[in-house]
């Protein structure tokens, strides 16, 4: 099991490396701001892909309102840090927990709904977060909270990126993960061999509404205002394609995934309707040709070349 | 009798207007093999369901260890000790055979959640066991050369077999067989008897096997309750059910 620890450390190794170069890139002005804003941009992408990505496809519940849970994350950042000038971190684990209490709530009576049903409640009560926040004067209404202080760098993004994705990783490869996946294979199975479903389905939809929360604080403390414009349902549908284009129940996927649509969506920035038109021919032909996905229920390190790196065993 | 390990009395549950099991009275002592026969039909996956808690009865007790699990979910249920296999088979198809079996030691598992995702404490030690505990459930049943494959791309013996082995790491006390040799071919249904009869030895288990071909049981089981139409007809030792003439009635469809 000492392999295990090994592979982790060869990836944190890599991960590091990658932020190293990018990080000198950055300071060096050879990327500039704009780049540097999509780098971010992608780092927080990831992170909401690969939340949702634990509840729809490690555990199989059809979520369709992440970025409600991004929005109670990114409200409850900035009231922290700018009315009760709280730290930067505090405030990212406020948010974290805010929206993750609201996704237990949520979670607990929805998740005994199943397919159809599930998308449409949590895209109902994601739209319902965002009214509330509208309608909230304490917080700026539908005109949008001003005066953030600029928190977020890349280093910041980076950082907890790294730290969702490893937590993820390791969720999935163990008990509580296999329960989970367990869940998505067979349910009357899993139950069958001890696992409780509901808690099981709930703990998934709990950490995944806590790091979009996470990813919330990330994304407020990169501009100077945000409005409830930003977490409508077809951002949440934006998430889903990033998870269903790179691959349900991968990590590498949801990367890819940010990856790939966060840079269609940059490139294509002043054409905004080209950039529907894009989203529909890739997802079209990704359903005939791929309908897994790029790395459906796959990760890198079990690939050819990685195999050699990382030796046997998974994760 | 000597202590009933499980005791259903008087259950009967009503689907619709339809009694797919009706006063329902059965015992299971500790360390027995017993069988369920009946024909297609009888209500013997229902009274499985009923055990398990898939189904509530409509009217009844059932006791295990001397406790009620009537209103128990089908996980609290197996966490008691009661595991079970599919009349049609539900394996987690898409993933390993290995993982298959690993899922399955779940309520065994001595990590928490944060032990799990910083990979401390208990984690790697029980990691470990939980993998070579599995692979030793594979060899038993002659899957261990298959242990990375998909579970769907097993023959359907094997299939089979893989069930068995997955209940087992839920480690019950009483394991519920349901039509365990079905779609075998004789070979293998003979091979797959003997090893019942052997992990009932080894692991010092209950056994409760469903079958509705009644040759099948007559060798393994040292009791066998007989259902038609939801109602045991006949119960006792293989010899006196063979010669019980309601049994033949229901076997050869007389109308006698
Ligand atoms: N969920 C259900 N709803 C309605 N009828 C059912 C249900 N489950 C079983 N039955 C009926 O109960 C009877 C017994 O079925 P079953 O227990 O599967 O028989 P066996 O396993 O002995 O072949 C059948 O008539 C079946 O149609
Ligand atoms: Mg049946």
């Amino acid at each position: 099991m000492n392999l295990l620890r090994k592979n982790d450390l060869i990836m944190l190794g890599l991960s590091l490396v990658i932020f190293a170069v990018l990080q000198a890139l950055i300071s060096t002005k050879v990327l500039s701001s704009f780049w540097e804003l999509n780098l971010i941009i992608i780092g927080i992408n990831v992170i909401m892909a690969a939340s949702l990505n634990l509840i729809n496809g490690y555990t199989g519940q059809f979520s369709l309102g992440h970025a409600g849970f991004m929005a109670v994350g990114a409200y409850t950042g900035v009231v922290m840090t700018v009315f009760f000038h709280l730290p930067f971190i505090v405030s990212l684990v406020g948010g974290a927990v805010l929206a993750g209490i609201l996704g237990f709530l949520i979670g607990l009576p929805t998740l005994r709904l199943r397919g159809d049903y599930l998308a449409i409640a949590t895209l109902g009560l994601g739209e319902i977060i965002r009214i509330i926040i509208m309608n909230m004067d304490y917080v700026g209404g539908a005109a949008g909270f001003k005066g953030i202080i600029h928190h977020t760098s890349f280093a910041w993004v980076f950082v907890v990126m790294l730290f969702v994705l490893f937590f993820i990783k390791n969720f999935v490869n163990s008990s509580h993960g296999r329960a989970c996946i367990a869940i998505r294979e067979n349910e009357i199975a899993a139950e069958a061999m001890g696992i409780n479903t509901t808690k099981y389905k709930v703990m998934a939809f709990t950490i995944g509404a806590a790091f979009a929360g996470v990813a919330g604080g990330l994304f407020a403390h990169n501009f100077y205002i945000i409005s409830p414009g930003s977490f409508t349902f077809l951002a949440s549908f934006n998430y889903l394609i990033m998870v269903v284009m790179g691959g349900l129940g991968s990590i590498t996927g949801s990367i890819a995934g940010a990856f790939v649509v966060t840079f269609i969506s940059a490139a294509l920035a002043a054409w905004p309707e080209f950039r529907m038109i894009i989203y529909a021919l890739a997802l079209i032909l990704l359903m005939f040709y791929r309908p897994q996905g790029l790395f459906g229920y796959m990760e890198i390190t079990s690939m050819g070349i990685f195999r050699r790196i990382f030796k046997r065993g998974h994760n | 009798m000597s202590e009933a390990l499980l005791k259903a009395e008087n259950v009967s549950i009503v689907f619709g207007g339809l009694k797919a099991v009706s006063d329902f009275d059965f015992y299971i002592s500790k360390g027995e093999l017993v069988g369920l026969i009946g024909p297609n039909g009888a209500g013997k996956t229902t009274a499985f369901n009923l055990i398990t808690g898939v189904y509530q009865p409509t009217t009844g007790s059932i006791e295990f260890n001397g406790q009620s699990i009537v209103g128990k979910k089908p996980y609290e249920i197996t966490q008691r000790g009661i595991a079970r296999t599919f009349q049609n088979i539900r394996l987690f198809s898409e993933l390993s055979v290995l993982d298959n079996v690993k899922i399955a030691y779940h309520s065994h598992v001595k990590y928490g959640l944060a032990e799990s995702v910083f990979r401390v404490g208990r984690y790697f030690a029980e990691e470990k066991k939980i993998a070579e505990e599995s692979m030793k459930l594979l060899k038993i049943f002659k899957l261990e050369a298959h242990a990375e494959e998909q579970a769907k791309n097993l023959p359907y013996g094997a299939q089979r077999r893989l069930e068995i082995a997955r209940a087992l790491a839920a480690k019950p006390k009483l394991l519920l067989l349901d039509e365990p040799a079905a779609g075998m071919n004789p070979q293998e249904t003979r091979e797959l008897m003997d090893m019942i009869s052997w992990i009932r030895r080894e692991f010092g288990l209950t056994v409760l096997l469903i079958e509705h071909d009644m040759s099948l049981v007559m060798g393994i089981c040292e009791r066998i309750y007989v259902l038609e139409y939801g109602m045991i007809i006949a119960n006792g030792t293989p010899k006196d059910i063979q010669a019980n003439p309601e049994v033949i009635r229901a076997y050869l469809g007389g109308e006698a």
